[in-house]
């Protein structure tokens, strides 16, 4: 009786330590898609119509296109034969696991600030997702770029090793927007400036680039003048960043794609952290306003004109005096990304129109109508040119050939 | 150094005045898919009828499930129009559907058809493909699937009325040479495999002649058999 008793209490507990077991394996894994989609893995990794992070998207670059790598855990064309460690190899040092170099189109710049812990939750959560056996595609480089032994100098250049290290003087909260920031989010690959060798300093970190091939500017997230988040309210950014509207301005293009696939899935503590972290490294003084390239003559006879085409075709949402219905319809009065020195953005906006995500916070976002049929390129200038400097706007006037060039623009 | 100040007063008035918006419900656009839609009105009219551009189509009227279809092959880029894929990339399923509902439960009156550019031979030639087919070619007549008004049929085969001749033809064109596709079996791929150039002509000339039936409805689904099978209408 006695010993029978005591197997059952074994049994019972052997089987608690297996639920315990599986209890924390799960939470593993849930944490590790959870790091997953901080990092938008699915941005690059999973193809349209395709299988869950099955690669062979295809990423135009201008040095040829690559073809994103099968990530399931199918052990002839996926990572399925990988260690945590080979993951963490991958991630944090940007190598195969046997050596071989990888394309700096992956962010692992970014990624090594990432630590151990979190590399392995995000390894164990690829382990448990259904394995797809697809061959990955060979990319299209062109010489001399198809040699990966140039990826040795871009790494002595641009590349410096190494987890996170929090800063002391710093909010555990500051620390922790800035891990997701300058780690997982990998923030960086658009928001700094991206120079010919493909590369980004150190010293130029979050001020801001237009990205290669997609023509859209992506601002500096340092200047106030541009996306700096100096002068905005916690509860604005994390609107943003959370919903994709705010009462300060809406994300549209490839900031809209973070936003569906990445932000809106992280809970609010994380949110607000990176919103505390954003808002600090803003500059506290605004460099003084950019002057136009354009001639006065010229400068006034297009914002007259603009004008004109704004209360025909766009007061009725955004307001005789840019006030807009925030979140829904932005305001264009001290909207930084109307004011900014690159005009890229808001003309592409006049010309192709476009929607924010739809997102949990707001799934039925309100879209704005593309004009590149009903303008003709000076129309498109004019009115661009309005919105900049008008209602104490402070940006500069635009040109019609500035306006004509991103009608070619890539959409996708 | 007075022009900055100017500037940071009017910086603090827009502010504040943004601030009041925000809390005033009642400042917001209106809640009707009429006003998130308005993204679509410049190429396809207020209430989805078209406009003076003669290859976007009328939206208005046609099936939900046939709307819907389109917007997801748009969405993940399937069906290739940069400035459509563009715009639909990272808005949900149910908003696209509530967008197909929308479109489909509008009814403004279908166009006068406009005078052809093209001979009584070849509109008699596109009749003839029309409503008979051609058994020889292995070309079913459209109205076998489209409906003996041409109005459609629920959920997912649309009315070919109200569109102008550019569009069916570029549409027709795009289906020949693999460019637009749709589920499987690609019922509209096989048909356009088998017409040339001509028959694309007269047929999208002919269609476009057509006037308004009393009733422009799709028909609901079953009310016929279709020849063959179509990925897009699921029995």
């Amino acid at each position: 009786m006695g010993f029978k008793l005591s197997i059952t209490l074994l049994a019972l507990a052997a089987f608690t330590t297996v639920a315990q077991a599986q209890d924390k394996t799960s939470d593993i894994i849930a944490r590790g898609e959870y790091l997953a989609r901080a990092g938008d893995c699915t941005a690059c990794h999973t193809a349209a119509e395709g299988r869950l992070f099955a690669g062979a998207r295809p990423m135009p670059t201008p040095f040829g296109t690559i073809y994103t790598s099968n990530i399931t855990p199918d052990p002839e064309t996926g990572i399925g034969k990988w260690s945590a460690d080979d993951f963490y190899r991958t991630m944090h040092n940007g190598r195969f696991p046997d050596g071989g170099l990888i394309y700096p189109a992956m962010p692992f710049a970014s990624y090594t600030k990432v630590t151990r812990a979190d590399s392995d939750a995000i390894f164990a959560y690829l382990r448990s997702i259904p394995p797809v056996n697809q061959k990955n595609k060979p990319h299209e480089l062109r010489f001399p770029y198809d040699n990966r032994q140039l990826i040795l100098g871009w790494r002595t250049l641009f590349f410096s090793e190494g987890e996170f290290k929090p800063d002391p003087t710093k909010s555990a909260e500051w620390n922790r927007g800035a891990y997701l920031v300058e780690g997982l989010g990998h923030c960086g690959m658009c928001h700094s400036p991206i120079n010919a060798l493909g590369g980004t300093s150190q010293s130029d970190a979050f001020k801001g680039g237009l990205i290669p091939m997609q023509n859209w500017y992506a601002p500096s997230l340092t200047s106030n003048r541009e996306a700096g988040l100096g002068d905005w309210s916690i509860k604005d950014i994390t609107d943003l960043l959370q919903t994709g509207v705010s009462a300060r301005g809406v994300v549209y293009g490839p900031m809209a794609e973070v936003v569906h696939n990445s932000l809106q899935y992280l809970d609010d503590a994380d949110t607000k952290a990176m919103a505390v972290y954003l808002k600090g490294i803003a500059e506290a003084s605004s460099p003084p306003p950019a002057s136009s390239a354009l001639p006065n003559t010229e400068s006034s006879l297009l914002i007259s004109l603009g004008k004109t085409v704004y209360d025909k075709n766009c007061a009725s949402c955004h307001g005789t005096q840019g006030e807009g219905k925030p979140p829904h319809w932005p305001p264009l009065a001290n909207n930084q990304s109307i004011e900014m020195q690159s005009a890229v953005n808001p003309i592409r906006m006049v010309l192709n129109g476009g929607y924010p995500p739809g997102t949990k916070g707001n799934p039925m976002p309100y879209g704005m109508p593309p004009f590149a049929g009903l303008l003709s390129d000076n129309e498109v200038a004019a009115v661009v040119s309005y919105i900049r400097t008008a209602w104490g706007n402070r940006g500069t006037p635009v040109s019609a050939r500035e306006a004509n060039e991103l009608r070619s623009a890539p959409l996708n | 150094m007075l022009a900055r100040a100017a500037a940071s007063a009017a910086l603090i008035v827009t502010l504040a005045a943004s601030d009041g918006a925000a809390a005033q419900t009642a400042n917001q656009p209106p809640d009707t898919m009429a006003a998130r839609v308005e993204a679509c009105t410049p190429c396809h009219g207020n209430k989805g009828e078209g406009t003076s551009d003669v290859y976007f189509p009328r939206l208005a009227g046609k099936p939900a499930g046939y709307l819907y279809n389109q917007l997801l092959a748009f969405r993940s880029g399937r069906r290739k129009y940069p400035p459509m894929n563009y715009l639909l990339e990272f808005l949900p399923d149910p908003y696209l559907e509530a967008m197909a509902e929308y479109f489909a439960s509008e009814h403004p009156p279908l166009p006068q058809p406009a005078p052809s550019e093209v001979s009584k031979d070849v509109l008699a030639q596109g009749e003839l493909l029309a409503t008979s087919g051609d058994a020889n070619r292995n070309i079913p007549a459209c109205v076998s699937c489209h409906g003996p008004g041409l109005t459609g049929m629920q959920p997912g085969i649309p009315g070919l009325l109200g569109l102008r001749a550019a569009y069916v033809s570029a549409q027709l064109g795009a289906w020949r040479y693999g460019t637009r596709t749709a589920k499987s079996p690609d019922c509209m791929q096989l048909v356009a495999g088998h017409l040339t150039e001509a028959d694309v002509t007269a047929v999208a000339a002919w269609l476009a002649t057509r006037p308004a039936p009393a009733n422009p409805a799709p028909v609901p689904k079953g009310t016929y058999a279709l020849p063959f099978g179509c990925g897009s209408q699921p029995n």
